[in-house]
């Protein structure tokens, strides 16, 4: 009987979700192979959230004394974990953090990797890897080559999260080993972006433009219906990376988790990082000049036009 | 200061309907245009801005055919001294080939930063940045939105979620994969392209390389590209414009917001 492991993912003593999601898919795989489910702790010593998370692993494998995370030192650490254990499949979390160890981790041990996965299946007991490519258009299923174990990366929000069950997780306590090399980076501090004039997170309207706004000096066409609705603006990624309206606008994973009533979305694509910060929208609407945009799978409503014929007509009406 | 940045030349696919090839193996590539990647762009830009700073050479450099040295032209045309092109031939690729390929190269060349961007918009991998880093046995950072140079060490800021940064020392010679939004990228015009013919961009099979060949065969491999599963999806609201802005109103309304 092989194991599986989840490598958890935690900041500031929480677990991130995403490792209660990737626990709930390698459980659902340790079921159809037969196997038991290893969850790997890397931090300091009794992080209040383990009593959490050994009822959702048959073992819980904690490695203890890093204060903050460091991509090297997880790498040399589940290196070593690996060559000892001898894992099927290690599921680690497609975040900032998995990227910067997954991949040279893949490397240092020989084993395939695929990232960005947004499912894992099993054919003939070994695993398969389905990702989305071309900004959702598509999917691809992705094979390993044989190897003695195989690492897949995974998407935030792609399963839901494992809930507290009947798994009596042993707890394997060990000390951070003594020989690790220096790590080729020092964590400094956490930095948050500073508050904005506007609180995108308490509002019930908010009117959001994408990349397809084309311009900077279009932002203030839809501002202005944005206020004539008395609706709060605010966007998507690539408005912010071209300086057209400041990061406290921005909704997605690395911006804000919003719920107003109504997201207007006014071409915006719908990348899964944004999409991410609309689930607890109440309504979606969203207008764009692409119908195959990944925002209308996800979208209550949907308007195949060009954005700024509605705002026009949006405005008419208000008048 | 010698700067390495690794660009890729990607087929735009927003508003475009993308059609799966015969062997179901990827999309068809002959009606597409091609842009720079994205995160390059960024990667490029921050490059050059180090460079006219610090003084020193940023090399462009990619693997591709004939077409892609397109980003590489635009890459000196935006102040890169010298592009470099690994021809692959028909070599099939994965991350860990590609960061192999590009690995061996830039051991042949001076550095101190290797800049990738954070990942390739069509296929979205994100790994071959923190794979060439172990190659190469250097440090490295990914989603960096900020590098300040000082000395052998740079202070970086990592994007983390929801509006945190993570802000972390690095000792150079090191690997950092850039974000979008790190700066604002030149404008590049034709007139710039062709003035930048002159600059000097060479050319070399992969075969002439050197790299092992059990570092050529790729680890993983697309079995199959599909069409995502349905969903229910949207109710499209079809209509002339007023029509349209009407039938937004009446939601809103349902739904509770007040106008």
């Amino acid at each position: 009987m092989g194991e599986i492991f989840v490598v958890a993912e935690h900041r500031k003593g929480e677990v991130r979700e995403v490792t209660y999601q990737m626990l709930w898919k390698a459980n659902d795989l340790c079921q159809k192979l037969s196997h038991t489910l290893t969850l790997v702790l890397i931090g300091s010593k009794d992080e209040p959230f383990l009593d959490a998370l050994k009822e959702r692993a048959d073992k819980v494998v904690a490695v203890e004394g890093l204060q903050d995370f460091n991509g090297d030192l997880y790498k040399e650490i589940l290196f070593r974990l690996i060559q000892e254990h001898k894992p099927l499949l290690t599921l680690i979390a497609h975040t900032p953090w998995g990227m910067d160890f997954a991949p040279s981790l893949s490397v240092k041990l020989g084993f395939p990797i695929v990232t960005d996965c947004v499912d894992v299946v099993v054919d003939n007991g070994k695993p398969k890897a389905v990702r989305q490519i071309y900004s959702g258009k598509l999917f691809s299923r992705v094979t390993f080559r044989d190897a003695p174990g195989y690492l897949v990366t995974i998407r935030s929000g792609a399963f839901p999260a494992e809930k507290a069950g009947d798994h009596k997780g042993e707890v394997v306590r060990a000390p951070l080993p003594a020989d690790l090399p220096q790590a080729g980076k020092q964590f400094v501090a956490f930095e948050d972006a500073a508050a904005g004039e506007v609180d995108i997170t308490q509002a019930e309207l908010l009117v959001s433009i994408g990349r397809g706004v084309g311009e900077a000096d279009k932002v203030p066409i839809v501002k202005e219906l944005a206020d004539k609705m008395k609706g709060v603006l605010s966007c998507s990624r690539p408005v912010v990376d071209k300086n057209w309206l400041p990061k406290f606008h921005q909704v997605g994973t690395s911006g804000k988790s919003v719920k107003p009533k109504v997201y207007l979305a006014f071409g915006i694509s719908g990348a899964f990082q944004h999409v991410a910060g609309i689930t607890g929208a109440g309504c979606v609407i969203a207008v764009n000049k692409d119908k195959k945009a990944p925002i209308f799978r996800v979208a209550d409503y949907g308007v195949v036009e060009d954005l700024f014929k509605i705002v026009d007509a949006l405005k008419g009406k208000l008048a | 200061m010698e700067i390495i940045v690794c660009v890729k030349r990607v087929p735009m696919t927003q508003e475009v309907d993308l059609e799966i090839n015969p062997q179901r193996s990827d999309v068809r590539k002959d009606m597409l245009a091609y842009v720079i990647n994205e995160w390059d762009n960024y990667a490029i830009e921050e490059a050059i801005r180090l460079k006219e700073k610090l003084g020193g050479t940023v090399t462009a450099m990619t693997i591709g055919n004939e077409d892609d040295e397109e980003v590489l032209r635009r890459c000196l045309a935006m102040g890169a001294d010298k592009a470099f092109r690994i021809d692959p031939g028909n070599l099939v690729m994965d991350p860990f080939v590609t960061s192999k390929v590009l690995a061996q190269f830039i051991k042949s060349q001076p550095h101190d930063l290797v800049f990738t961007g954070v990942q390739r918009d069509d296929l979205n991998e994100g790994a071959v940045g923190a794979m060439l880093a172990e190659h190469l046995a250097l440090p490295h950072a990914e989603v960096v939105r900020k590098v300040e140079l000082e000395g052998n060490e740079a202070t970086i800021r990592v994007e983390l979620e929801g509006g945190t940064d993570e802000v972390s020392k690095i000792q150079l010679p090191a690997l950092l994969s850039i974000q979008t939004g790190i700066n604002e990228p030149r404008y590049v015009s034709i007139m710039g392209i062709r003035k930048a013919a002159k600059k000097e961009l060479n050319v070399a099979g992969v075969d002439t390389l050197g790299v092992a060949a059990a570092d050529l065969e790729p680890r993983t491999t697309v079995e199959e590209i599909f069409l995502p599963p349905e969903t229910e999806g949207a109710q499209f609201i079809e209509g002339d414009p007023a029509t349209v802005a009407d039938e937004i109103l009446r939601i809103l309304k349902e739904k509770g917001v007040s106008l």
